[in-house]
């Protein structure tokens, strides 16, 4: 495993409500290597935006941060303060969303947001800023680049605005990119176009991206280690081939056979039966026990940790690999 | 352009149907232009086939659904539906027609009404169209609810209540309440999360076996209209550029925008390598369509006979046509 950038420790995220806090986040570990591209994977409500957003500061109020650590070169990114978290948020590490069109700015040019993060973190007058703002643009490959600084976010279509995001988050070169469900909101070929950027812009650069997101298939693309999350918690943890070769945890297992094939005539997809459960409504044992088709008395009664179940590869589950019957 | 034998009279037929919408611009507010939505579709449907449409956001898949759903009146063309011609229908014949004709939207949070409970939603269309009221309205009701899969406890609750999964569900049972025909599915699951996903497909197969439902299935995600479709017709800017039997068109696509968006699907397995054509640039504004092909800014065989001249739909079986000048073999 490469060196680590970014270590995360028991990390615990929760959101106060008037039944209780919800731990949305809930003691995970993990490490992201230099270079290395972690996906995690989940589905909505398991917590994956969230683990996102603490690494990056960002927990929307009232939600908070309330335990754990989170190590990126030395330093606790926990407890340091507004000002020099701020610093990190650009110029070490950078994020990119889901809908590009409301984290631009609609009433500046693309150009003078962009150059307002250079300018933000480095001593550049307007004209060295103007002039690297382009070419980052051109990196991303937009066409056009001086042209298309002057423009505003809605003339631009969405595979265009996100390349524009993609530019503005590595205005600073950050070590680390955060990627929450970068294509989702795109078409197939302009999503195929996007994570092709990611990927080589991650080698040219050196950089540790996290990739968050629901699709497996993107994950086939672009992960070299993958992380899944239920309910708040991390359930399996490998690198991307063996994940794929050999998923341990029924919850991935499901997720993977829930997939139309493409090269397979199927009369019926496979599904995880039921809906994520309300995390403060979680039964004892295990969070999975309802949906899993491996379930028996122990899981209703003890809750498994996350173990070691080969080289690099973890599982919290006491019947690793139990699959059950395609319905 | 049909599998069928030749004298099974098709459920849907849609006859070089157009929708271009004006727009204005400047002070003065003028006609400046027509945004071609929907340019020249034909196509047939037969009773309880699925036809897939496909295309990026932008190629006129959603307008054809309006158009046939007539939520939207055609600029030219005719739709026929039981040999009978939609367009140019009355409105009251066409209230008729409606309850035969019905869409499940992509958005489970928006197209319900969070002030109704789940029962007057199922209910207003069969009070609408005073299909049934009183006692067997409310049986109907429970019925419907049983048949996508939630229980008669649900009746009373709002869709604030429920997972996106179980809006669905309810939008589905809404859809089914007048026993349409045919249903238009407009990008049913794409908001939804993969494992439900699964769910909500496996359910509109069911139904669409117990009630010899016919499905159009818009979607962008290649996986749930392969798993849904019998024939998929593939849209570029507001035309049908392929339109083929599931199967021989992911096999052995002509057109080289069907090959392009079939090698832009992610492989399935990290170690899978993927002849991958990344297209280049992306879809032209449909205000101000390329002359000739439509696809040649961005196809990468074009040569100089696409930029003059659009080429004709060509049947190259009869399950299997396309419009390309160079067909892949």
């Amino acid at each position: 495993m490469p060196e680590a950038l970014l270590e995360v420790k028991e990390l615990q995220t929760s959101f106060p409500t008037k039944d209780g806090p919800v731990p949305a986040v809930n003691r995970i570990s993990f490490r992201v290597g230099k270079g290395e591209t972690l996906a995690i994977v989940g589905e909505s409500g398991s917590g994956k935006s969230v683990t996102a957003l603490s690494i990056i500061g960002l927990v929307d109020r009232p939600g908070k941060v309330t335990g754990g650590e989170i190590r990126m070169d030395n330093r606790n990114l926990l407890e340091l303060s507004g000002r020099q978290m701020r610093r990190i948020r650009g110029s070490e590490i950078a994020m990119i969303f889901q809908e590009p069109m409301t984290s631009l700015n609609p009433v500046f040019t693309v150009g003078s947001q962009i150059a307002e993060s250079l300018r933000a973190h480095q001593r550049l007058t307007r004209a060295e800023a103007r002039s690297q703002t382009v070419d980052l643009l051109r990196l991303v490959g937009i066409p056009d680049p001086d042209k298309a600084a002057h423009r505003f976010p809605h003339q631009l279509s969405g595979g265009m605005r996100q390349r524009v995001m993609i530019a503005s988050a590595l205005s600073c070169q950050p070590k680390l990119l955060i990627a929450d469900e970068p294509t989702t909101a795109l078409d197939v070929t302009v999503q195929a176009q996007i994570l092709d950027l990611i990927r080589q812009l991650a080698r040219r650069m050196g950089m540790s991206v996290i990739l968050i997101t629901h699709d497996l298939g993107v994950v086939a693309e672009m992960a070299d280690r993958v992380i899944v999350m239920y309910a708040g918690e991390i359930v399996e943890e490998a690198g991307a081939e063996e994940l794929f070769d050999r998923p341990l945890h029924p919850y991935t297992i499901g997720l993977m056979n829930a997939l139309p094939r493409l090269h397979v005539h199927q009369e019926e997809l496979y599904s995880i039966q039921g809906t994520v459960p309300h995390l403060l409504r979680l039964p004892p044992g295990c969070a999975f026990q309802s949906r899993c088709p491996a379930a028996t008395a122990r899981c209703r009664a003890d809750k498994p940790e996350l173990a070691q179940a080969a080289d690099g590869h973890k599982v919290r589950c006491f019947h690793p690999a139990g699959k059950g019957e395609i319905v | 352009m049909n599998a069928a034998a030749p004298d099974a009279k098709p459920l849907l037929e849609l006859k070089h149907v157009k929708k271009w919408f004006a727009y204005r611009s400047g002070i003065l507010f003028k006609k400046t232009g027509y945004i071609r939505a929907v340019d020249g579709l034909s196509f047939t449907v037969n009773k309880g086939e699925t036809l897939g449409i496909v295309g990026e956001s932008g190629s006129g898949k959603s307008t054809a659904g309006q158009l046939i759903l007539q939520l939207q009146e055609p600029t030219e063309g005719e739709i026929w539906f039981e040999q009978r011609k939609l367009t140019g229908m009355s409105p009251k014949q066409l209230r008729a027609v409606r309850s035969e004709l019905q869409l499940i939207f992509q958005d489970p949070y928006t197209s319900l009404n969070p002030r109704m409970t789940v029962k007057d939603i199922i209910a207003e269309p069969l009070s609408v169209h005073r299909a049934a009221e009183g006692r067997q309205l409310h049986r109907r009701v429970a019925e419907l609810l049983h048949e996508v899969g939630l229980g008669e406890h649900h009746l009373n609750r709002y869709p604030h209540e429920f997972s996106g999964g179980q809006r669905q569900r309810i939008g589905i049972a809404r859809a089914l309440a007048l026993r349409p025909k045919l249903i238009v599915c407009d990008e049913a699951v794409s908001a939804l999360d993969v494992s439900i996903q699964a769910q909500i497909l496996n359910l509109l197969k069911k139904l669409q076996k117990e009630y010899g439902l016919t499905f159009i299935f818009i979607a962008h995600g290649m996986g749930s209209v392969k798993f849904m479709s019998d024939r998929i017709a593939v849209m570029y800017l507001g035309k049908i550029v392929e339109l083929a039997r599931r199967d021989e068109l992911f096999a052995r696509p002509k057109h080289p925008y069907t090959q392009a968006l079939l090698s832009a699907i992610p492989v399935s397995h990290p170690r899978e390598k993927k002849e991958r054509i990344v297209l280049q640039g992306e879809l032209p504004s449909p205000a101000n369509p390329p002359g000739g092909c439509g696809f040649h800014t961005r196809c990468p065989i074009a040569k100089d006979i696409c930029r003059r001249e659009a080429p004709v739909f060509r049947q190259y079986s009869d399950s299997h046509g396309a419009s390309c000048h160079f067909p892949l073999q």
